[in-house]
C-alpha cells in the first residue's frame, strides 16, 4: 500500500510532462470528458456559470484561466507531496506518542508537532511549485486564454521576434524572485527537508 | 523502522489519499482510451467507436520515427555523460570538505531549482554568443545540466548510508586511492548509479523546455508532440504517440524504483 | 628494544577542540596495550593517528622506530578492527577477508587459502560464502578480526570492538580476545571505556582524560596506586578522602585513596571509625554499604554477607597500606 502510494506519485514526478498535459486538453475540451460529466450529470448549468465568471472563466475551460490553473496544480502537485512526505517521514513516531501521553488529541497533536515539523517541507515543496510554474511557457499556450505568462514572453521574444537580448532580460525577473524566495526559503530550514 | 506499521491511518485520511491519487492518474488513462477511438478530427467523448487502426498509422509515419531515434539517441548520450559527470561531484562533494565546497553542490543543483525558461535561455544565449551551432550535442549539454544532478543525488544519497570507516578499512588493509574507488566505493554505488542513469534517461526522453531553447530545427519526440499540441494537424497519431512515451519513460522509473528501494529518494525536480 | 608504536609529544586538533593535548606513550612489541578513557577524552583519535586516519597537528608518531607521522594507513604495517566492524556489504565473508591481499596482487587459490585458514583461526570454519549482513555481530567481530589479521600486521588496532556486544558474549570474547593475541604474539593496541575489560585484558593501561595521559601502567598499578583523582575515580570503586576528612580518617594530610573492598564491617565496638549504615545495595556477588561516618562523609564498603540493615550502628576498619595517596590534580 505505501509502496503503491510512493511510486503513484513518483511516476507523474519523473515522466511524461507532456503527455500529462496533453491529457488534460483531452478532458478540458468542449466535446471532451469533463464537459461531457457535468452535462450528463445535469450540472452543465453551474459549469456555464463558473466560465462565466470573467478573468477566470472562457468560452471552454481548455481556453481559460481556470484551467490552466488546474493543469499547474495537477502537473506540479507530486514535487509537493514527495518533500512532505519526506519530512513527515522523519517525525518519529514516539513524538506523536508522547504528544497523546501528554493528552494532546489527535487534531491538537497535528498542529501543535506534526504540522510544524512538516513545515520545512512544504516550504521545500514550495520551492518547487513555485519555480516551475514561473518558467513553464508550454501549459499556459495549450490550455488557457491569449493572454502571456512571463515563460511565454521569454520562448517569444528569443524565437519568433529573435531578440534574445530582450528575452534574456525578462529571464532575470524569475531569478530574482527565486532568490528572494530561496533565501527566505533557508531562513525557513527548507534545504534540511529536500 | 520502515517495516513497522504506523499506526493505522484513519478512513477519512485514506480516503483522501485516494482521491489525490485517482487526481493524478485518472487524467492518463484517457489518452489511453483516445488512443483507440475512431473519431479523428475532435476530442469526442465518449469515444464514437473503438478501433486500433492509428496503432498501423503511426507505425508507418517516418517523422515520428526520426523524433524517437533521435530522443532516443540524446536520451543515451546524455545519460552516459551525466553517469561520469554525476559520479565524479558526488565522489568529490560526499567526503571531502575543500575551499568551495558548498558553492558547487549550490552550482550543482541550481538547473533543478532554476524554471527551466531561465536554463534554456542561458544555454541559447551561450551558443548564440559563441557561435556553437544547434545541434545533436547542444541538445545533450543541455539535457545534461539537469541530469548531472539526478545522478548525483542518487550518488551522494548512497554514499551518506555508506560508513566512512568502509573507505578507512580499505585503506588500513592496504589498498591505495584507486583500488578503493574500484574495489569498495563504485561496487557499492551500482544501483544507485543504475537507478540514476535510469532517471536520467527517462528525464531526457521526456524533456522539452530547455529542448526548444537548444535543439534548433531538429525534432525529439518531445518537440514532434509539442508541435501537433500548439498546432493539431494529426490527433489520432498524437494519440498513439502519448502512449509510446508514457510506455517509455515509466519502464526506467519503474526499474530505478526497484533498484533503490528502501532508500532515502533525493526529491529532485526535473525540469 | 624498539616500542612497537610511540607517541612523542603528540596533539590532534580540530579546529579550535584540542583532542589530543601533548601526548607521549610507547608501547612495547607483543604487550596488549589498553588505551581506556570516558567518550570524547581523545583515546580514538589517538588509535586514529596510529592507524593513518588521523594525522596529528603536532609531535611524530614512530611504528617500530620509523617516523609514520603523515604516512598514509596503506603504507603501514598496521590494521584495525573498525567499531562498526566496516565489513564490505557487497562482498561474501572470504572476499571480504582475502580484502588485503587482494590489493597487493596476491593471486585467488593463495589468497582464498589463507582466508580460510584465518577463519578457522578466529572459529568460524566454513562461513566464506556467507554475506556480512547474514551474520550475527559476534560473526561479524571474528570476521573483522580475521580480515584485519591476514595481512600479518606487526601492530592489531581495535577500536571499541566489544561494544555493540551484549554482556556474555562480551565477557567470552575478552578471553578469545586474549587468546589470540596470545597466539598470534603481535602487539594489540585496544581502545575502550570499560575499565573492566581494560583491567581484565591489558598487559598494560593508559588512562586518559581530556586529550591527556593520566597515567600509564599494568592494571594491578592503575587500581591500587592510581597517579591521578581522576584515575582514582574512573577505575574501580573507591573512596577519595580530602583534606581534614583524609586527616580525621587515615591521619594523612594529603588526598588519599581507600578501595571499598579493603574496608572491613564489623558491629559497633571500641576503636576503628564509627558509623551508621545508610543504604544497603545487593549487588549478587557481593553487598555494597553506603556508611555514613560523620561530619558528611560517606564512605562504600563492599562485603562479602548482607550482616547489616540500614540504620545499624558500624565499626570500620582498613589497614594502614590500604590508603593510597593520591597525588593532587595535575597542573
Amino acid at each position: 500500500m505505501r509502496a503503491a502510494f510512493y511510486l503513484g506519485v513518483m511516476l507523474p514526478l519523473w515522466s511524461s510532462y507532456l503527455v500529462r498535459v496533453y491529457a488534460w486538453k483531452l478532458l478540458l475540451a468542449k466535446e471532451g470528458v469533463v464537459n461531457w460529466v457535468f452535462a450528463e450529470s445535469g450540472l452543465g448549468w453551474m459549469l456555464n456559470a463558473l466560465l462565466a465568471i470573467p478573468v477566470i472563466g472562457g468560452p471552454s475551460l481548455s481556453i481559460s484561466t481556470l484551467g490552466t490553473f488546474i493543469v499547474f496544480v495537477y502537473i506540479w502537485l507530486p514535487f509537493m507531496i514527495l518533500p512532505i512526505q519526506a519530512a513527515l517521514e522523519r517525525v518519529p513516531q514516539s513524538l506523536i506518542e508522547a504528544s497523546a501521553d501528554l493528552g494532546a488529541r489527535d487534531a491538537a497533536t497535528f498542529r501543535r508537532v506534526i504540522f510544524p515539523l512538516a513545515l520545512p517541507g512544504i516550504v521545500a515543496g514550495s520551492i518547487f511549485t513555485f519555480s516551475l510554474t514561473l518558467g513553464d511557457y508550454i501549459i499556459p499556450g495549450i490550455i488557457g486564454d491569449s493572454s502571456l505568462f512571463l515563460g511565454q514572453v521569454v520562448f517569444l521574444q528569443q524565437g519568433t521576434a529573435g531578440n534574445v537580448p530582450l528575452a534574456a532580460a525578462f529571464t532575470m525577473v524569475p531569478i530574482a524572485v527565486m532568490a528572494v524566495y530561496l533565501a527566505i526559503a533557508k531562513r525557513m530550514g527548507a534545504f534540511d527537508a529536500l | 523502522m520502515r517495516s513497522e506499521r504506523r499506526g493505522g491511518a484513519s478512513r477519512p485520511l485514506i480516503a483522501g489519499a485516494l482521491a489525490g491519487m485517482a487526481f493524478l492518474h485518472v487524467p492518463m488513462l484517457f489518452i489511453f482510451l483516445y488512443a483507440f477511438s475512431s473519431e479523428d478530427q475532435t476530442y469526442l467523448f465518449p469515444p464514437p467507436g473503438l478501433t486500433t487502426k492509428w496503432f498501423g498509422v503511426a507505425w508507418e509515419r517516418p517523422d515520428v520515427w526520426q523524433a524517437i531515434r533521435l530522443s532516443l539517441e540524446v536520451a543515451t548520450v546524455t545519460t552516459a555523460l551525466a553517469l561520469v559527470l554525476g559520479t565524479l561531484a558526488a565522489l568529490a562533494l560526499a567526503r571531502t570538505r575543500f575551499f568551495g565546497r558548498e558553492a558547487v553542490s549550490l552550482l550543482l543543483v541550481l538547473p533543478i531549482a532554476l524554471p527551466g525558461i531561465v536554463t534554456g535561455i542561458a544555454l541559447r544565449s551561450a551558443y548564440g554568443l559563441s557561435g556553437i551551432p544547434f545541434g545533436f550535442w547542444t541538445i545533450v549539454v543541455g539535457h545534461a545540466t539537469f541530469c548531472i544532478v539526478v545522478v548525483y543525488n542518487n550518488a551522494v544519497a548512497r554514499l551518506r548510508r555508506t560508513s566512512p570507516s568502509l573507505v578507512e578499512a580499505s585503506m588500513d588493509l592496504g589498498a591505495d586511492a584507486f583500488q578503493t574507488l574500484r574495489y569498495v566505493l563504485l561496487p557499492s554505488l551500482g544501483t544507485a548509479l543504475l537507478a540514476g542513469g535510469m532517471l536520467a534517461f527517462a528525464l531526457s526522453f521526456d524533456e522539452v523546455i530547455v529542448t526548444t531553447f537548444t535543439a534548433g530545427q531538429q525534432t525529439t519526440l518531445p518537440i514532434w508532440m509539442l508541435q501537433e499540441l500548439v498546432r493539431p494537424r494529426q490527433r489520432p497519431v498524437t494519440n498513439v504517440v502519448a502512449v509510446v512515451i508514457v510506455a517509455l519513460t515509466f519502464i526506467p522509473i519503474l526499474a530505478a524504483y526497484y533498484l533503490t528501494r528502501g532508500e532515502e529518494h533525493a526529491s529532485g525536480g526535473r525540469l | 628494544m624498539v616500542a612497537a608504536v610511540a607517541f612523542d609529544d603528540v596533539s590532534c586538533a580540530f579546529g579550535p577542540v584540542l583532542a589530543v593535548d601533548r601526548v607521549s606513550l610507547e608501547v612495547r612489541e607483543g604487550e596488549f596495550f589498553t588505551l581506556l578513557g570516558p567518550s570524547g577524552s581523545g583515546k580514538t583519535t589517538c588509535l586514529r593517528m596510529i592507524g593513518g586516519f588521523q594525522f596529528p597537528t603536532r609531535g611524530r608518531v614512530l611504528i617500530h622506530g620509523a617516523d609514520a607521522t603523515r604516512r598514509p594507513p596503506y603504507e603501514r604495517d598496521v590494521n584495525t578492527v573498525f567499531q562498526d566492524y566496516a565489513l564490505f556489504p557487497h562482498m561474501n565473508v572470504r572476499d571480504n577477508i582475502a580484502y588485503g591481499l587482494m590489493v597487493r596482487g596476491v593471486g585467488k587459490a593463495e589468497r582464498y587459502r589463507r582466508a580460510d585458514e584465518m577463519l578457522e583461526l578466529v572459529h568460524l570454519p566454513g562461513s566464506g560464502a556467507r554475506r556480512p549482513a547474514e551474520l550475527s555481530g559476534g560473526q561479524r567481530q571474528r570476521v573483522a578480526l580475521a580480515r584485519a589479521l591476514i595481512n600479518r600486521p606487526r601492530v592489531l588496532l581495535l577500536d571499541e570492538p566489544l561494544g555493540a556486544l551484549d554482556l556474555k558474549l562480551r565477557e567470552s570474547m575478552q578471553v578469545e580476545l586474549k587468546a589470540l593475541q596470545r597466539q598470534v604474539g603481535i602487539t594489540f593496541v585496544f581502545v575502550t571505556h570499560d575499565q573492566q575489560e581494560a583491567l581484565s585484558m591489558s598487559d598494560r593501561v593508559c588512562v586518559f582524560d581530556r586529550g591527556r595521559v593520566e597515567q600509564t601502567g599494568t592494571p594491578e598499578e592503575i587500581y591500587d596506586r592510581p597517579a591521578t583523582r581522576f584515575v582514582a575515580g574512573f577505575v574501580g570503586t573507591g573512596n577519595l578522602l580530602e583534606g581534614a576528612q583524609a586527616q580525621r580518617l587515615a591521619g594523612v594530610d594529603s588526598a588519599v585513596m581507600l578501595r571499598a573492598e579493603r574496608i572491613a564491617i564489623e558491629p559497633r565496638r571500641a576503636g576503628g571509625v564509627p558509623g551508621v549504615v545508610k543504604e544497603v545495595e545487593y549487588l549478587g556477588a557481593f553487598i555494597r554499604y553506603i556508611v555514613d561516618a560523620g561530619d558528611g562523609v560517606e564512605l562504600l564498603v563492599n562485603a562479602a554477607r548482607r550482616e547489616f540493615e540500614r540504620g545499624a550502628e558500624v565499626t570500620l576498619t582498613w589497614p594502614e597500606a590500604a590508603c593510597h595517596r593520591v597525588p593532587e590534580a595535575r597542573a
